[in-house]
């Protein structure tokens, strides 16, 4: 069982990549990019709920026309140098509205959680064996920023704000 | 200059206990040595040859007493005794102990200074000309506006991990004395046909491998575009930029390969798509921030002969190491760190102590860092100079050389940076003896010479007049020289090198016949850039490679 931080609490992920349950038996399935543009038609009347995980690389404008159909947007992280991620999310909140689980996946840690969930990130997927309680504190590093923030509603702060 | 309200007190604040338990994590071990050093990289720690090496923020180079002796404290406290001033207006301890930074940093917050995005992979500190606010030819004070950038790039949710450093710099005078033309980007205060004062915009510029001047990709930025044009260039940048390589990850690398053109229709699209969601320009936010650099109270005076009677020495100085004010009875004043006796840039802490109490009696209790590794005193008395003199005499901050050979930038070199290919420092040594004699530099006029320990380009040796360059030939520290570069204005140039590098014992040789072909070449009181622009690098090239029978 899968543990992530989502909207500050610990909670168990209903979700499972394709390479977990390739049918989709759990009804929550989360694709690569790639299979979702290939398979698009044949999932969008699927059952199930659906998300798309995405790289560094993939060009989310892509997806844009899709959130009707897609829940949940996981972004790839390779580590700590690996920035477009924060784009992408800002990008996915402001421009293309969407107001699904934005998930940041992959090697992410505690001190990137505040940044992230300035770009509109909400859920968490920890590497596994990442202490959780140590991790939930990093949302109360700062509470003031320069910058606003993104949040689901794709909202655009007013800047030099109190951080939420 | 500005002061910190509880937000500003409290991000800073904040920011040290973060760091204080990243570094406990760290020493405990549950922070790995690869994801700590991005951490404390963007506080400012690197570590270095002997010891970590923590580079404070001087943002735009403004500092009040207070603050220096704060860093006069630390020098003596935590480091041995001395700093070390940097190219981009920052100060460098070279001897703190990694486990003592946390405490650096609490008492440096006291006094509204830190070490937040001094170094890793995001939006450096914004430097501005050291004249700002007090040059004659300046159409409008940077500052307010770097303040402004300064506050909006601490801590970019979206802009911390950027493929590469970002550095952007402000000029409000057509005269570049903030280098502005080799930075990520460089914004310089124009006015438009309309009269309208905005932003023309450059991208691309930068040192370090690959140097490159920076492309205009926007004519007339209206001020309150001024976030959102910034955000769009940066979120171009963030997802376009190469990450695969860190030698080609600089946003300079990312404009050539795909042309300057390409990278102002990216950067105009993203800004056109963003322009509902992109910072809007807070004017109150503005004005209240432009109020803190609104011009000092300075009482009525007149312009006089500061001269007559006096020394020579004074004379000297008054000529070399003091500037026009715009305000009649004043003059800005340079406290020279580039004596023959210390490395460029260096200060003691007891020099720091004496700066402040100077500044508090002489410029209005205000001190700056130039981009050269120098001081400036910005609002000194005309009638004060003569005493202000006497007194940076007695601490060796008054050597008459700005603007000569001998003012020369230097990084720390091999002596002190793990990144070094050879010394840098020794050089400086070299030649100081060589070049002893003020009146012989006085005669070649203004020269820049800037020496980089290795590629990355700390002492900006690309656009030095000449530029000295320490590379490593198996294990042997050698000098690459370069000429004709020049960050001035409009005329930025990068330097030509002028053929195979010489041993670390010939630079001061090979120097002074690089002066000696300039002497026989110049005409009348020429710069040694324009004769060199103007017989280029072939008569160089034969004197400096000639056998030394030849070469005399």
């Amino acid at each position: 069982m899968r543990q992530l931080i989502k909207q500050r609490e610990v909670i168990v992920d209903e979700w499972r990549y394709a390479d977990e349950d390739p049918v989709g038996r759990e009804r929550a399935l989360i694709l690569p990019f790639a299979r979702w543009k290939a398979e698009r038609e044949q999932w969008w009347l699927w059952d199930g709920r659906l998300g798309v995980r995405i790289g560094p690389t993939d060009p989310i404008a892509e997806l844009k026309n899709d959130f009707t159909r897609i829940g949940l947007v996981a972004i790839e992280f390779g580590g700590l140098a690996e920035g477009r991620g924060y784009s992408q999310a800002a990008l996915l909140r402001s421009r293309y509205k969407f107001t699904g689980e934005l998930r940041a996946v992959g090697k992410i840690q505690r001190d990137q959680l505040f940044y992230m969930a300035r770009c509109g990130f909400d859920t968490f997927e920890l590497p596994e064996g990442a202490d959780m309680s140590v991790a939930l504190t990093a949302f109360d590093d700062f509470s003031v920023a320069y910058q606003g923030a993104f949040d689901a509603a794709g909202v655009h702060v007013q800047r030099r704000a109190v951080a939420v | 200059m500005y002061q910190y309200d509880q937000i500003d007190q409290s991000l800073v604040d904040q920011r040290v206990a973060q760091y204080r338990d990243q570094t406990r994590r760290f020493l405990a071990g549950q922070l790995s040595e690869d994801d700590f050093r991005s951490l404390r990289l963007r506080n400012g720690l690197y570590i270095q040859k002997h010891a970590p090496m923590l580079r404070i923020s001087i943002p735009y180079g403004l500092l009040r007493p207070a603050q220096v002796r704060m860093l006069a404290r630390v020098a003596r406290e935590y480091d041995k005794g001395y700093g070390h001033f940097s190219t981009r207006q920052n100060m460098q301890f070279n001897w703190p102990k990694l486990e003592l930074v946390p405490d650096i940093l609490a008492l440096l917050a006291t006094v509204q200074l830190h070490g937040i995005q001094t170094s890793g992979n995001c939006i450096r500190n914004v430097t501005a000309d050291h004249l700002a606010g007090v040059a004659v030819d300046e159409l409008e004070d940077p500052r307010p506006w770097c303040e402004y950038v300064r506050q909006w790039a601490t801590l970019h949710p979206e802009f911390s991990y950027l493929p590469r450093k970002f550095k952007i710099a402000v000029t409000g005078s057509p005269a570049d004395r903030a280098a502005s033309r080799v930075h990520d980007v460089g914004l310089h205060l124009v006015k438009n046909e309309q009269g309208e004062v905005g932003f023309e915009v450059l991208v691309g510029g930068g040192l370090g491998r690959a140097p490159m001047i920076g492309h205009v990709i926007r004519e007339f930025l209206p001020k309150k575009d001024l976030l959102a044009y910034l955000e769009a260039i940066l979120r171009v940048y963030n997802l376009e930029g190469r990450r695969d390589n860190i030698h080609k990850a600089r946003i300079k690398i990312l404009v050539k390969a795909i042309g300057p053109e390409k990278m102002r229709e990216l950067v105009e699209e993203e800004f056109a798509a963003a322009k509902d969601t992109a910072p809007v320009f807070d004017a109150a936010e503005f004005e209240r921030i432009k109020a803190f650099f609104a011009p000092k109270t300075y009482e009525s005076l007149q312009d006089q002969d500061v001269v007559s009677g006096k020394p020579q020495e004074f004379r000297n100085w008054f000529q070399y190491n003091t500037r026009k004010h715009k305000v009649a009875g004043y003059r800005a004043v340079f406290l020279s760190l580039k004596s023959p006796k210390r490395p460029p840039g260096d200060i003691t802490a007891d020099e720091l102590d004496r700066v402040a109490d100077l500044a508090e009696q002489y410029s209005l209790g205000e001190i700056r860092s130039t981009h050269d590794q120098n001081v400036l005193f910005a609002h000194v008395k005309q009638s004060d100079l003569f005493a202000l003199w006497q007194q940076l005499k007695l601490i060796d901050l008054a050597t008459p050389n700005i603007g000569t050979l001998t003012d020369m930038i230097c990084c720390p070199g091999g002596d002190f940076c793990a990144l070094a290919n050879a010394r840098s420092i020794p050089l400086a040594e070299q030649i100081n003896e060589r070049f002893d004699s003020l009146d012989y530099l006085y005669d070649l006029g203004e020269i820049q010479l800037k020496m980089s320990g290795c590629m990355n380009g700390c002492g900006h040796h690309s656009v030095g007049h000449i530029g000295v360059l320490g590379v490593d030939k198996d294990g042997e520290e050698w000098y690459q020289i370069t000429l004709g570069g020049s960050t001035g204005g409009h005329d930025a140039s990068l330097g030509k090198v002028i053929g195979p590098s010489v041993a670390h014992d010939d630079v001061a040789e090979t120097i002074e016949r690089i002066i000696n072909v300039f002497v026989e070449h110049r005409q009348e009181e020429e710069r040694f850039l324009d004769t060199f622009r103007r017989i280029g690098v072939a008569p160089f090239k034969a004197k400096v490679y000639a056998p030394a029978h030849q070469a005399a």
